[in-house]
């Protein structure tokens, strides 16, 4: 096939190997007709079609439909913590392509509150976004925001930063003010452990998040147009891990995050986690890893089997000036970009890199927040546009070469890459040479 | 500097003073054209405030002017070479270049007989006549104004010092005129002479008459921004001083931008108003809502009116208008940080079309505000730029239409009169 007919061709072709991996007369597929039906059965508002599955790694394309509509996986949502992306408008984010992003239940649940949500029709007549939304359990939060927060098997007990008052946060509770706001994707409340933290209180939090779980699923009062997942927990210990995964995975709950991870642990073990939860998770469900965004963790977490990924990331590091590109980041606000006249990334095609160079970026840094918002409209490109290269990679069967080229791209030599890419790529069978 | 390509052609003049037309061979090659009574487009360094590209051209009937303020910067424009419109990425639009930034503060006693200083993100900015034209050369714009000593705008300015700024400006002028003329990167760019003369009335006549003397392409009335005098004093020297002026050339008030003083300069003979206002509100968690229909349509004048609110007691009128501080809000418009908007799900303004009032509410503009989320100074900028306008279109429709007094009460509220109720 010529090149320049490829490219023509690129949607098409991509329709036609999903049909072709999906009519594949493998036994494999059929067993997953199978499970799909199951899951399909108990009427839960998602539904995840397997696009493409890499034949190297335990990559896939999937398209995950969602209520409000379909989103193309591997995916990367934004965080509009407060009901809003960072200064950017729903329509531009909508521009981006961006099919699905997130809302802080914490964060919401106390300004404006649920209340005042349900009556602007949810979250998402409230900021008024047409597309998917995912709200955490507000646990997370509390317990890294809130300093005076207490955890009993009831709840998270903490005090209300803005008035004071003792507020307990339980399973239901958060499920509750979740059905307010009204996302497309919950998440139960689990009970979150730094994951530098050893011995008895791992495997409490463990096994407390598989009964609040349950506690959760009870409580959903949506659960025919909203979605609640699973966190898997268990730190990092394999066996914890292993534990939950065989609990929570006996529930029929649509979709499964993997949690406890990202807090500081060393990325040795982290990777570890992650592909033991994906080699244990039903191959029918999307699989959210949380609070992972750097471009290289992406990159690695697809190809371990992941789906979804959040971070804040992105869009705060826009704000100090600081752009995402193929080969790391470029601080606009450096000196040394003050007379560069190229556009941030030459080769992005994002309404940033199409109109402003380097330079003037700069320069307005100095003079309004726009600038700001010209980075994270950018960032949020990025991010989606790696996402998008990854998946027709795997479509296209080239997932492992794309691993490659990018690797190369993003660090100046060999010896630049982090052991822990190396080795989990390696248990994935790519090798970088 | 043979004759200047900017043209103004008035269909309209009331009672020999406000008067209505159409700016027509603005930018180089001249095919672009500015309706007067009209406002600029105000930007920071070539940027609405808050907008981007996308967020800018939700917005229609946009000013083909953009005015920059740009003492710093220069450095850079000097490298990139190709001026600084193509450095901006502004491609569709005039370019005026003025000397301050009317929305911030200038500290006055920074002023010399050779010198005037200016305000940058780095600090002051000292110009002589030569840096001045130095950085137009870089700069490139369509238009700018001349250097000018505009130090006058305090009370208990004598009028000695009055008189020395009025000549200092002429000598600018001049000067500036005479590097213009012998620079070829300036052909095809035009030139405003500046009026100073403080409120002293004999002075603003003199400065006046002399800077009409000269080869300019139009006028910047100085030193007459709100806070300086009131709009009695305003706009008696408004009138002494376009009496002296020709009739075919704009007339551009600087620091005035609150709809009561525009009308009342709009009618004493101003063409040209910068539109630091909307931008000021904006910054102050504030949605612009006066009443500007005089459209005759009863079906739109028994619906609610396009501004949402008619003076209920929703806006708060802060007394005398001369002694207001600039960042102070004033009754033309609401503040939606105001606990009543949480849970009020109408948009900014009824029947507004601009971007925010057809996507948002009132109550998600008072949680982004309160949460101090930056989409709240993209959305009321959005929607205030719309709405002033949309009062100028209601400004220029009054005049065509014998309604500049029916705007009036509209604008400054028919106190008594149509209440909207909440709720
Ligand atoms: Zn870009
Ligand atoms: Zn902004
Ligand atoms: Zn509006």
């Amino acid at each position: 096939m010529q090149p320049s007919i490829f490219s023509c061709l690129a949607s098409y072709v991509h329709y036609n190997m999903a049909a072709i991996v999906e009519c594949g007369a493998d036994s494999n597929t059929a067993e997953n007709h199978m499970s799909l039906k199951k899951a399909l059965s108990v009427a839960s508002p998602l539904s995840l079609r397997i696009i493409a599955e890499c034949s190297v790694t335990k990559a896939r394309a999937c398209d995950l439909i969602l209520p409000h509509s379909a989103v193309s996986t591997p995916v990367f949502m934004p965080v509009g913590t407060q009901g809003t992306l960072k200064g950017i408008t729903v329509d531009q984010l909508e521009g981006l392509g961006c099919q699905i992003c997130l809302g802080n239940t914490y964060h919401l649940g106390m300004r404006p509150g649920p209340d005042l949500i349900e009556k602007a029709n949810g979250l998402h007549g409230f900021m008024n976004w047409k597309r998917n939304l995912l709200t955490d359990s507000g646990g997370f939060q509390m317990v890294s925001l809130v300093e005076l927060s207490e955890v009993t098997e009831e709840g998270v007990k903490f005090k209300s930063p803005y008035d004071g008052k003792e507020i307990l946060l339980s399973p239901e509770k958060s499920i509750s003010i979740q059905n307010s706001l009204g996302s497309d994707i919950m998440m139960q409340l689990d009970d979150v452990v730094s994951s530098t933290v050893t011995g008895p209180r791992v495997e409490e939090a463990m096994h407390r998040s598989i009964r609040w779980l349950d506690r959760c699923v009870a409580a959903n009062k949506n659960p025919h147009k909203q979605n609640l997942f699973a966190i898997i927990q268990g730190g990092l210990n394999a066996d914890l891990r292993k534990a939950c995964l065989d609990e929570m995975t006996r529930r029929d709950v649509p979709g499964f995050a993997i949690g406890g991870l990202s807090g500081g642990e060393e990325k040795d073990d982290f990777w570890r986690m992650v592909t033991l939860s994906t080699d244990h998770l039903p191959r029918e469900k999307p699989r959210y890893l949380m609070g992972v965004g750097y471009a290289v963790d992406l990159v690695v977490c697809v190809a371990l089997g992941c789906d979804m990924f959040d971070c804040v990331f992105p869009t705060r590091t826009a704000r100090f000036g600081s752009a995402l590109v193929p080969w790391g980041s470029l601080q606009v606000k450096h000196k040394q970009y003050a007379k560069d006249f190229q556009p941030i990334d030459p080769d992005c095609q994002c309404p940033t890199c199409k109109r402003h160079s380097r330079a003037y970026l700069h320069a307005l840094f100095k003079s309004d927040t726009a600038a700001m918002h010209h980075i994270t409209i950018h960032n949020i490109a990025y991010q989606l546009n790696l996402m998008r290269s990854v998946r027709q990679s795997i479509v296209e069967g080239r997932f492992p070469e794309f691993i490659r080229t990018f690797m190369k791209r993003m660090f100046s030599s060999r010896d630049q890459y982090p052991s822990w890419a190396v080795d989990a790529l390696a248990s994935v069978n790519v090798t970088l040479e | 500097m043979a004759g200047s390509r900017i043209k103004l052609e008035l269909s309209r003049v009331v009672q020999g003073k406000s008067r209505l037309g159409v700016l027509k061979g603005l930018g180089r090659t001249g095919q672009h054209s500015l309706e007067v009574p009209g406002c600029l487009l105000y930007t920071h360094f070539g940027t609405v405030p808050h907008l981007t590209q996308d967020t800018l051209h939700t917005l229609s009937n946009l000013s083909s002017v953009t005015q920059v303020t740009l003492a710093e910067h220069q450095e850079v424009l000097e490298e990139f070479k190709d001026g600084f419109k193509k450095f901006a990425g502004l491609h569709d639009t005039v370019l005026y270049c003025s000397l301050h930034d009317p929305a911030a503060p200038c500290p006055p006693g920074y002023t010399t007989n050779k010198t005037v200083s200016v305000w940058g993100s780095g600090g002051r900015i000292e110009l002589t006549v030569a840096k001045f034209m130095a950085l137009q050369k870089t700069v490139r714009p369509d238009w700018y104004q001349s250097m000018a000593d505009g130090e006058t705008w305090q009370s208990n300015t004598s009028r000695k010092r009055v008189r020395k700024s009025v000549d200092r400006t002429l000598a600018h002028l001049d000067e500036c005129l005479l590097v213009h003329q012998n620079s070829q990167e300036l052909q095809g760019v035009e030139v405003f002479g500046v009026v100073e003369g403080g409120d002293i009335l004999e002075e603003r006549v003199r400065s006046a008459r002399e800077t009409a003397k000269r080869p300019v392409a139009g006028f910047c009335l100085d030193g007459l921004q709100t806070g300086s005098m009131d709009q009695a004093l305003r706009t008696q020297l408004i009138a002494a001083m376009t009496k002296e002026l020709p009739e075919d050339k704009p007339r551009l008030l600087q620091g005035v931008g609150r709809p009561d003083e525009v009308l009342a300069c709009a009618e004493a003979g101003v063409d040209l108003f910068e539109s630091f206002f909307p931008f000021q509100v904006t910054e102050r968690g504030c949605a612009l809502c006066f009443n500007f229909d005089i459209s005759p349509d009863p079906e739109r004048a028994g619906r609610a009116p396009p501004a949402g609110v008619v003076n209920t007691g929703e806006t708060q009128p802060n007394g005398d208008v001369t002694l207001d501080d600039q960042t102070q809000m004033t009754s033309f418009e609401i503040n939606l940080k105001d606990k009543r908007y949480q849970d009020d799900f109408r948009p900014l303004v009824g029947g507004c079309g601009c971007y925010c009032c057809q996507n948002h509410q009132r109550a998600y503009l008072h949680h982004l505000l309160v949460t101090n989320e930056l989409l709240a100074g993209v959305l009321l900028m959005i929607h205030n730029t719309a709405h002033y306008n949309g009062f100028f279109s209601a400004l220029r429709e009054a005049i065509a239409n014998d309604k500049l007094d029916l705007l009036k009460r509209r604008v400054l509220g028919e106190r008594g009169g149509q209440t909207e109720r909440k709720e």
